[in-house]
């Protein structure tokens, strides 16, 4: 089947290879050259220029290790919900996964404002003991927990929910220790999991922006701020430009090792259905486990989102969003509840794309006999998030600027953009589990006169359906809170609510500040609906087939 | 196995999901036709639907207004775009950016009608742009703050670096902020090119606080904004616009008697909003009228309530609450953006390491 496995292979390729150069690396490479091609010779000297400076070494190392005791941190605080939410029933575990999802799809320019109500001058923490972490660095840590706690629960807990819990029942039925059997039986299957999402907390902390700037103050800096200060504010193209392909070679590197430990650990493994692995806690210890995990999300997680709530709620009777449905013509030229709709749809487009694309990215990438030009394919998916979002803004702004493809004002840019973060989040969701379909089951199917599509459908489908859901909703989550592309591309009569409230927190005034933090409410409102809705969704559909 | 009809399945379930995406809207994406006239700008652009829809019905043009980020990235981005520039009239480029934008040929000549009727002091040399607004950037002050400590609130850029206000000012990072570039510009202007490092050590030895930009100085750590009294705020001094106490007395429900917040006027940098014609538009002739419909009274009187600035054409009226808690600084420091231009990059990096570091 080789050859013509390859060709089944190409051709799935094709579509997302086709996507990524024409709206990733060519916009990328355009404003790159911009910088660092002047008059047909390319300034290479300007890299080792640039890495000498003092300040933007200072920049490299702060961002290096930031986001390393981030991802630790946030692997040591998150583990263990990932594994409360995987293998304990409890009630209302269906909202609350819903709810640790929220603060990973929610704008940085909201988050920033309410973390620094709560660990700022006057925030809980203040009140309580006067500690004030504003402009530490424990605020952006912290922050950064906060931000991709769900990103662990999420990414390792669906695959440990599916892990049948029998193999290391045996395991210790044979005589291994509780500790053993953990660590031969469940660790190497969780492996490829918890290697994606430290990959993810790694990429999302060390390329991040929003949360540095707010939170950090001006001392801070990562990598992904001193691109969008050299480019959109000094206007140093060439220096951007420099700082961009750093980045991009370190995040090409973590990609690489994240690709290589996926492979060593490769392995196919017994899945069975989430539902038949969840049972009541048993035991002091476990209960202290899952109160445990409930005090860190309550205080981490739901603590600076109530604040939110609270502030929105300070004119009487609503007034707040009672005003978001006026429109004042000033600020925005519609109601700014209208964005509320304008987001949903451009969410639902991204997501589209985002499933298409992703998806089939999956599936190509899934092929046991994959060569390693696909397999770098992978890592090659994966860069979108580790490129700031103001470079790709500005490399649509001059590539994308002639017919057939002058969308530099059409609506669809902005899912597109939005798809193009989303499609890592499809891929790295589907492929641990698409790859860990036993390929014997699709030999099985063929050999007893399946057709391809059939083998897809009932012994693919059913199998990654979960993981399919979970891609389709973090993609829209993510779509829907995007805000770093979006607003260098949204129209101004469609911004997305992200949008509208930095509108709306960029001016004076008690109504406008309350508008912002309405509208951040029903955003957030809106995200935790979105995915309670595919968490009901997932378990009704269980078992149909 | 036959991979090919799968593939063939996979692509054409995807083919029909992108067609379906792209029959759902592709409706105004296209050309720019002559009756069409855009607005490039930033988004603090603001206008009321009804003086628009004047210019429309009376000129013939259907405005389309693209607000592409913030000031500075407005700017930048027109510049990136100019040989294929996103619209006919590019409006919001102020005078500490202006340079930046002439320099790199943004726009062409055209003197817009009623360019004689713009006060003196906002008019440049030459018809590539036309002033359209100005503003004040100004420290504020929390009045309930200072009445409450007995103290008179400073009034001077040396005021500021007096022992009584120790700690009490914020302002906004030099090099991502434009009030903050502004406060920077204007001591420059008080205190010349050599006097103003100076002045800013003296400053930090005061313990003032920068953060990196307006909203967050103003709105969280501001103790006279409404967001900063919510946030408990303790900084009764922030680098904001003359035009915020009006803000505030207009986004208040209900609205107080009079402004929560003042402004200190010997410490205001006058900032000056130009438009011009975007060299290479599409639409030249729809983009003259539209800049000449930016200098109408009808538009100028209507800018201080939406944009909050104030107009710059002889005998257009500013709404009573500007009069009453903004007035303009009476004798604002203001820098010549060819000097601007000569010096912001080494200044914004001295003052980086100066302040920042």
């Amino acid at each position: 089947m080789s050859r013509r496995g390859a060709a089944a292979r190409l051709g799935l390729m094709a579509v997302p290879v086709a996507f990524f150069a024409v709206f990733f690396a060519w916009p990328v490479a355009a404003i790159v050259k911009r910088g660092l091609d002047t008059d047909g010779s390319w300034q290479l000297g300007r890299i080792t220029d640039v890495l000498g400076q003092p300040d933007i070494r200072h920049v490299l190392w702060f961002t290096t290790w930031q986001a390393l005791v981030s991802t630790a941190l946030t692997l040591l605080i998150a583990l263990p919900g990932a594994y409360v939410f995987a293998r304990f029933d409890f009630p209302g575990k269906q909202i609350l996964r819903a709810v640790v999802t929220v603060p990973f799809v929610l704008p940085t320019v909201v988050v920033g404002t309410a973390f620094l109500a709560l660990v700022g001058r006057g925030g809980l923490l203040d009140e309580w003991w006067s500690v004030r972490l504003d402009t530490t660095v424990w605020a952006i840590l912290l922050a950064h927990v906060f931000f991709n706690y769900a990103v662990v629960v999420r990414t390792v807990g669906g695959l440990w929910a599916q892990l049948d819990p029998r193999q290391e029942e045996a395991a210790r039925m044979l005589g291994a220790s509780r500790l053993t059997a953990w660590r031969k039986v469940t660790l190497p299957a969780l492996g490829p999991a918890v290697a994606a999402a430290a990959l993810m907390v790694f990429l999302f902390t060390f390329t991040s922006f929003g949360v540095v700037q707010i939170l950090g103050g001006p001392t801070f800096s990562t990598l992904e701020v001193e691109i969008y200060r050299q480019t959109s504010e000094i206007f140093d193209l060439s220096t951007a430009a420099v700082l961009t392909i750093i980045q991009f070679v370190a995040v090409g590197a973590v990609l690489a090792l994240h690709a290589w430990t996926v492979r060593r650990r490769e392995s196919a493994l017994r899945l069975v259905d989430a539902s038949v692995t969840a049972r009541r806690p048993r035991g002091a210890g476990e209960w202290a486990l899952l109160a445990g995990v409930l005090a860190v999300v309550a205080v981490l997680l739901v603590l600076p989102l109530a604040v939110l709530v609270q502030r929105s709620l300070g004119a009487p009777d609503f007034g707040y969003y009672r005003a978001l449905t006026h429109s004042d013509g000033g600020v925005f030229l519609v109601a700014p509840i209208e964005a509320i709709g304008n987001s949903l749809e451009y969410a639902l487009a991204a997501t589209a794309i985002a499933v298409l694309i992703g998806g089939l990215a999956a599936a190509a990438l899934t092929r046991r006999d994959a060569g390693r030009w696909v397999r770098g394919f992978d890592a090659l998916l994966m860069l979108p998030l580790g490129v700031s979002a103001v470079t790709v803004g500005f490399g649509f702004l001059i590539s994308l600027d002639e017919p057939p493809l002058d969308l530099r004002q059409s609506w669809i840019l902005v899912p597109l953009a939005q798809a193009l973060v989303g499609v890592p989040f499809v891929v790295r969701t589907m492929l641990p589990v698409l790859r860990a379909v036993d390929h014997r089951l699709r030999e099985a199917a063929a050999v007893l006169g399946a057709s391809p599509w059939r083998v897809w459908r009932e012994v693919d489908l059913p199998m990654v359906r979960r993981a399919l859901l979970i891609a389709a909703g973090f993609a829209f989550a993510v779509s829907l809170g995007e805000f770093g592309a979006t607003v260098f591309i949204a129209r101004p009569d469609n911004p997305t609510l992200p949008v509208a409230v930095a509108r709306l927190l960029g001016r004076a005034g008690d109504l406008n500040y309350g508008q912002a933090m309405a509208l951040s409410t029903i955003l957030m409102i809106v995200c935790a609906v979105a995915l309670l809705v595919l968490e009901r969704l997932r378990t009704d559909r269980t078992g149909e087939f | 196995m036959n991979n090919k009809k799968l593939f063939a399945a996979v692509v054409g379930l995807g083919l029909v999901t992108l067609s379906a995406c792209g029959s759902s809207s592709s409706s105004d994406s296209g050309s720019t036709g002559s009756k069409t006239v855009t607005l490039v700008s930033h988004d603090s652009w603001a206008v009321s639907k009804g003086v628009l829809a004047d210019f429309e019905k009376k000129s013939g043009y259907k405005v389309k207004v693209l607000e592409d980020g913030d000031a500075g990235q407005a700017v930048n981005k027109a510049i990136l775009t100019k040989d294929n520039p996103q619209g006919d009239v590019f409006f919001g480029v102020d005078n500490t950016l202006l340079s930046r934008a002439l320099d790199n040929g943004l726009f062409q000549s055209y003197e817009a009608k009623g360019a004689d009727t713009i006060q003196a002091g906002y008019r440049v040399d030459g018809d590539k742009v036309t002033p359209v607004d100005t503003g004040d950037i100004c420290v504020n002050y929390d009045k309930a703050w200072f009445s409450r400590h007995k103290l008179q609130p400073p009034t001077s850029y040396d005021d500021l670096i007096k022992p009584a206000y120790k700690n009490l000012l914020v302002t906004e990072n030099a090099s991502t902020s434009s009030p903050g570039l502004g406060f920077l510009l204007g001591s420059a202007a008080k205190y010349g090119d050599d006097g103003w490092q100076d002045y800013w050590k003296k400053l930090k030895a005061n313990g003032v606080k920068v953060v990196d930009g307006w909203e967050q100085a103003y709105n969280e750590e501001f103790s006279g904004s409404a967001g900063g009294k919510k946030a408990k705020a303790d900084r009764p001094l922030v680098v904001s616009y003359a035009s915020s106490p009006p803000a505030e007395v207009i986004y208040a429900d209900p609205k107080p008697s009079t402004a929560p917040t003042g402004v200190a006027d010997g410490t205001c940098f006058r900032q000056i909003e130009y438009a011009g014609l975007l060299s290479n538009a599409k639409n030249t002739k729809g983009g003259k009228a539209l800049l000449d419909f930016l200098l109408t009274k009808e538009f100028q009187q209507d800018m201080p309530l939406n944009m909050f600035v104030y107009p710059v054409v002889q005998g257009a009226q500013v709404p009573a609450e500007f009069t009453k808690y903004g007035p303009q600084a009476k004798d604002p420091e203001t820098m010549d953006p060819a000097k601007i231009a000569e010096h912001r990059d080494d200044w914004v990096k001295s003052w980086t390491s100066l302040v920042l570091k």
